[in-house]
């Protein structure tokens, strides 16, 4: 192997100074990135701690942080009711869903190679929709705490479906197949959502109120049955992270290194339809986080899946956070749905990036 | 793509026609595929205007058609039939040519005005003027302002688009298709909003025209999107030869002579506008324009999106999907946006899962 620029005069790689010099001809990732990756991590970490505090403490009744702590601590006097009865199980909805919408949204973007790939791009939300709709429409489903888990079945199944059609024949689930049939999956059932939605005014009445996406009014106990799922789905998707970074070469090339493209593609999209469908099942269709953030993220951290995946988790959380409190307090005393404020927030910030270049193609 | 292997593969069979300075190469299969398109949008639309609740034999369609009918046959075809099936195809064709362009543009399959904010801006441009400008008709056919409503909202969105995506002269597709999808989900959010908060048959009202229906076309929708084809037609195929070399990377399309920077800003305005223009008569019906292309594709058999054969898909996938809704629940007619998804989306899945051969699967 010659390494120097020099053409074959000498064999330099033979001679005691090359042997001496040290090996990296590629460009290691510069020192400026390595901190920008940590100063993102710390600030991320930062950020979801107050926006925790800041949900169990701002409402359409203000609660002051000793209160707080209070409450937390085990008093269940005054207003330590509300943060301990309502604020608390709101919060750790929130900050599951908001997790598990950043990692989902990044593994996708991942697997699918593809910027537009958001969580509901498998057709996870558009089956979670279908089922809502069916469950509300066909099976006379009345409370939300009823077809959260038909949202998840459907959400599961029609992920299923999309990549099992995208996995068939020459090459599996490459990824612009599994993109193209995540897509035609989602209108598919989209088709049969809006027929179902149409055809009678309390299904629509009922739905709509789902598909806005939101956190109000949640069962107290739905936190706790949705955390072993998006626990697992995000271990996963840390689990998987390294071998995600080998999909990104290509999968010619990957598959040349010794890496198992199909094998990862399928346990990526395994951990993209638990989390999604745990998320869209508990708030609805809030996919916006998880196509934003990812983004976002990946201007401070680089394309690394290591890095990406797990702070677009902690930037998920945020999002979703901040956007639930900030709902609170701007229609007072109503509140406007985080689904709602996720966008409005996340769409102007994603443009701004655009513009000022700090959002470049990435190499996958 | 080694030389080699370019050897040894007999050239692909076309039809050349040269004319002084233009040259056009049209591979056979393309060619056969565009002419049975043709024969099938022909059939459709016959059939559009023959089928229906009220049956009207052909050799009186052919009396309304040359002025020679006679009364009730001669005022289904004029008045229902006939602006219906117009509609139905020329908002098809832009459909499909729109979801082509972007899909070349930014070299991303899913690129569609479906996903870009385009259909988004239009659809809550119309729940807007729904909710707020107090439409108040019943008919599902009788919208008023609506189309107004839908096309400002889809051209705001548009501009709005491309100020933030341009930069550096131009506007690249990865620019274009992150700042698409922020504003698809931050007006597609507003829509539920206003949906959620809107009087119930307000919010019923509004649905219908966010699936997108073709019911009660009349003449003016076709004159408006046929005026509007006149002008966005020839735009699009003056540029079909840069939009081929666009599909290439940029490197290699600039090597070959392109103005890179202005073919694809007037090329993406162009189908912008195709969007716009039909969704404001159709509504934003789904999956067309980015099913179409990529049908298109597998049947001609081409590496890139074809042009051509891409707006006679969508023309037949629209006029097929509309004849199936009026004639399937009978006499209850099903908005066209519910059946092309319905039908179209598990075609393309059949032809996702059955290109088994390399190089056909992406």
């Amino acid at each position: 192997m010659r390494k120097s620029g020099l053409p074959y005069l000498v064999d330099v790689s033979d001679t005691p100074a090359a042997a001496q010099a040290p090996p990296a001809p590629a460009p290691p990732p510069p020192a400026r990135r390595g901190a920008a990756r940590s100063v993102a991590l710390t600030v991320l970490v930062l950020a979801l701690v107050v926006a925790v505090f800041a949900s169990l403490a701002v409402g359409s009744k203000s609660v002051a942080l000793g209160d707080v702590f209070a409450a937390l601590g085990g008093s269940r006097e005054g207003d330590a009711v509300v943060v301990r009865d309502l604020r608390v199980p709101r919060t750790v909805l929130g900050l599951l869903v908001g997790l598990a919408l950043g990692a989902a949204g990044a593994v996708a973007q991942d697997i699918t190679r593809n910027p537009l790939g958001d969580p509901g791009l498998i057709g996870v939300s558009a089956g979670a929709a279908f089922a809502v709709a069916a469950g509300i429409g066909l099976f006379s489903l009345t409370h939300s705490y009823q077809y959260i888990w038909f949202a998840f079945l459907g959400g599961a199944l029609a992920g299923l479906l999309a990549y099992t059609v995208g996995g068939t024949g020459y090459g599996g689930a490459t990824p612009a197949k599994l993109a193209l049939a995540g897509a035609a999956v989602t209108l598919f059932l989209g088709s049969f959502t809006s027929a179902l939605v149409l055809l009678d005014v309390n299904t629509l009445d009922q739905y709509r109120s789902w598909a806005v996406g939101s956190l109000a009014g949640r069962n107290a106990d739905l936190g706790p049955q949705l955390a072993p799922f998006v626990i697992a789905g995000l271990i996963l998707a840390l689990a998987l992270s390294g071998r995600l970074n080998a999909l990104a070469l290509g999968d010619d090339l990957a598959t040349t290194l010794g890496a198992r493209v199909r094998t990862t593609r399928a346990l990526g999209a395994v951990a993209v339809i638990v989390l999604t469908g745990a998320a869209v099942a508990a708030a609805g269709p809030v996919t916006f986080v998880g196509l934003v953030i990812p983004h976002l993220v990946r201007a401070f951290t680089g394309p690394d899946a290591r890095w990406l995946i797990p702070c677009s988790a902690l930037g998920g959380g945020v999002l979703l956070l901040a956007a639930d409190v900030i709902g609170r307090v701007v229609a007072r005393p109503g509140e406007l749905e985080a689904g709602v404020v996720t966008a409005v927030i996340g769409a102007p910030f994603l443009a701004v990036m655009v513009k000022r270049g700090k959002l470049r193609e990435h190499t996958r | 793509m080694t030389a080699p292997a370019a050897t040894r593969r007999p050239r692909a069979r076309a039809l050349t026609a040269e004319a002084g300075p233009l040259g056009l190469r049209v591979p056979v299969r393309t060619a056969l595929t565009c002419a049975a398109l043709l024969l099938a949008g022909f059939a459709a639309f016959l059939a559009s205007v023959v089928m229906g609740t009220y049956a009207v034999p052909l050799n009186d369609v052919l009396g309304a058609l040359f002025g020679y009918g006679d009364g009730a046959a001669d005022l289904v075809v004029h008045t229902l039939r006939l602006p219906r099936a117009l509609t139905a195809m020329l908002a098809g064709i832009a459909f499909g040519l729109a979801g082509a362009v972007y899909q070349a543009v930014t070299r991303n399959p899913l690129a569609s005005p479906d996903l870009i904010g385009i259909s988004a801006g239009a659809g809550a441009g119309a729940v807007a003027t729904i909710l707020f400008g107090g439409v108040t008709a019943a008919g599902a056919g009788t919208f008023g302002a609506v189309p107004y409503g839908a096309l400002g909202g889809a051209l705001l969105t548009a501009a709005v688009i491309y100020a933030f995506a341009f930069r550096g002269g131009t506007i690249t597709g990865y620019r274009f298709v992150l700042v698409g999808i922020a504003a698809a989900g931050a007006l597609a959010a507003l829509t539920r909003w206003m949906l959620a908060r809107a009087d119930i048959d307000q919010a019923a009202r509004a649905m219908v025209w966010l699936t997108g229906s073709l019911n009660g076309r009349s003449w003016s929708h076709v004159e408006w999107i046929g005026y509007a084809l006149l002008i966005l037609l020839p735009l699009t195929l003056a540029l079909a030869r840069a939009y081929q070399l666009l599909q290439f990377d940029d490197a290699t399309a600039l090597s070959l002579g392109m103005r890179l920077h202005r073919a694809r800003i007037v090329l993406l305005i162009a189908a912008t506008c195709l969007a716009a223009v039909a969704t404001s008569v159709a509504g934003p019906v789904a999956f067309v324009a980015l099913g179409a292309p990529q049908i298109a594709r597998r049947l001609a058999g081409t590496a890139g999106v074809p042009l051509v054969t891409s707006g006679l898909m969508g023309a037949v996938l629209l006029l097929a999907a509309d004849l199936a809704g009026r004639l399937v629940l009978a006499p209850t007619e099903l908005p066209v946006g519910i059946v092309t998804g319905a039908v179209g989306a598990p075609y393309l899945l059949y032809l996702l899962a059955r290109s088994n051969r390399a190089g056909r699967g992406g």
